[in-house]
């Protein structure tokens, strides 16, 4: 049995998170802490540039953990406290980057490939099957005298016996 | 017109080449601040020498200035600190520093060493002045126009060159 809970727990160690959240960070209203984690989640740490907050143990990173908990705990909504960070950083704090004006090209921009690229092929299929019915059907074709040749070949040809 | 349609692809590879061309030549650590153009924060910090002067926003403006972040932890800082103390002698705009969260000793013995090119020195031991400024990498420096407003941030030392070729002129454009 003991052994078996051991193999429970080995399998399922990769499984939590690696994360960098220091006991004393942690907020005592849990609800809180759950909104700072999953805020810390989408903050950049700017030393690191490509972890979260949540992830970095840059010193950094541990500042704006407590910082987000701090706004969180004087009453800040989830969006205050990121415009608080953006004002200070600029959009790149969030990892996701944010939904307007100057980001569109960036959310849309990989549908306009898709759908040029549909379009493309829908024309290109198009034409050829309009220029092959008007060309016709010009695959080679075996002569009569070929197709007497290949008869008698296969006759003879039993295969390896 | 057809026949255009064949030069698409063409172009279409020479503006993404273009594109990584630039992009692959500029420097990923090195982010715009999101306060360039804006008033300095609002901040209030504490002499880092006893008897000196702390700073604050209501410090800036008035004149050209130069704010600098630093740290006796901070290796760059040593590689800048020459250019500072050389900028300093040379009485061009008031260099105002911000000391950014370091042991008050450690930050005293190192510019009693070095020699101290700040008029007035902020002490941030939290760092939370640094978080207002969008400080993310020290050294980090910002030039502050009369108005009070960040005008130019350079993340890392400021070597000669960076001195020579942007902040001198730039000091000398805002002073006219």
């Amino acid at each position: 049995m003991r052994a078996l809970f051991l193999c429970l727990a080995i399998l399922l160690a990769p499984m939590t998170e690696a994360n960098a959240v220091l006991p004393d960070e942690v907020l005592a209203d849990p609800l809180l802490e759950k909104r700072a984690r999953a805020l810390s989640k989408n903050i950049r740490c700017l030393v690191c540039q490509n972890q979260s907050i949540d992830d970095s143990n840059a010193d950094l990173a541990r500042d704006l953990r407590i910082l987000v908990r701090e706004r969180l705990v004087v009453g800040d909504s989830d969006s205050a406290v990121l415009d608080y960070l953006i004002v200070r950083y600029g959009d790149f704090i969030m990892l996701k980057p944010p939904f307007k004006g100057s980001t569109y090209i960036l959310w849309f921009g990989p549908l306009i490939v898709f759908v040029l690229a549909i379009i493309g092929l829908t024309i290109f299929f198009r034409r050829r099957r309009v220029q092959m019915a008007e060309v016709g059907d010009t695959s080679p074709r075996l002569s009569s005298e070929e197709r007497d040749r290949l008869a008698r070949l296969l006759d003879k040809d039993e295969g390896p016996a | 017109m057809p026949r255009l349609i064949f030069i698409l692809p063409l172009l279409l590879f020479g503006t993404i080449a273009a594109y990584f061309a630039v992009g692959l030549t500029k420097d990923p650590r090195i982010l715009p601040s999101a306060l360039i153009d804006k008033p300095a924060p609002e901040f209030k910090l504490p002499a880092l020498h006893d008897g000196g002067s702390g700073l604050a926003k209501s410090d800036l403006g008035g004149e050209v200035k130069l704010v600098n972040v630093f740290a006796s932890w901070c290796a760059p800082c040593k590689v800048e600190h020459p250019v500072l103390m050389l900028f300093s002698e040379r009485n061009i705009a008031p260099l105002y520093g911000i000391n950014y969260k370091d042991k008050k000793a450690d930050a005293t013995a190192w510019l009693k060493q070095l020699g101290d090119p700040y008029q007035r020195i902020g002490q941030d031991l939290s760092g939370r002045a640094g978080i207002d400024w969008g400080v993310y990498g020290v050294p980090e420096t910002y030039v502050i126009d009369r108005e009070g407003r960040i005008r130019y941030r350079h993340v890392g030392p400021v070597l000669p060159e960076t001195l020579e070729n942007t902040i001198l002129p730039l000091i000398e454009e805002l002073k006219k």
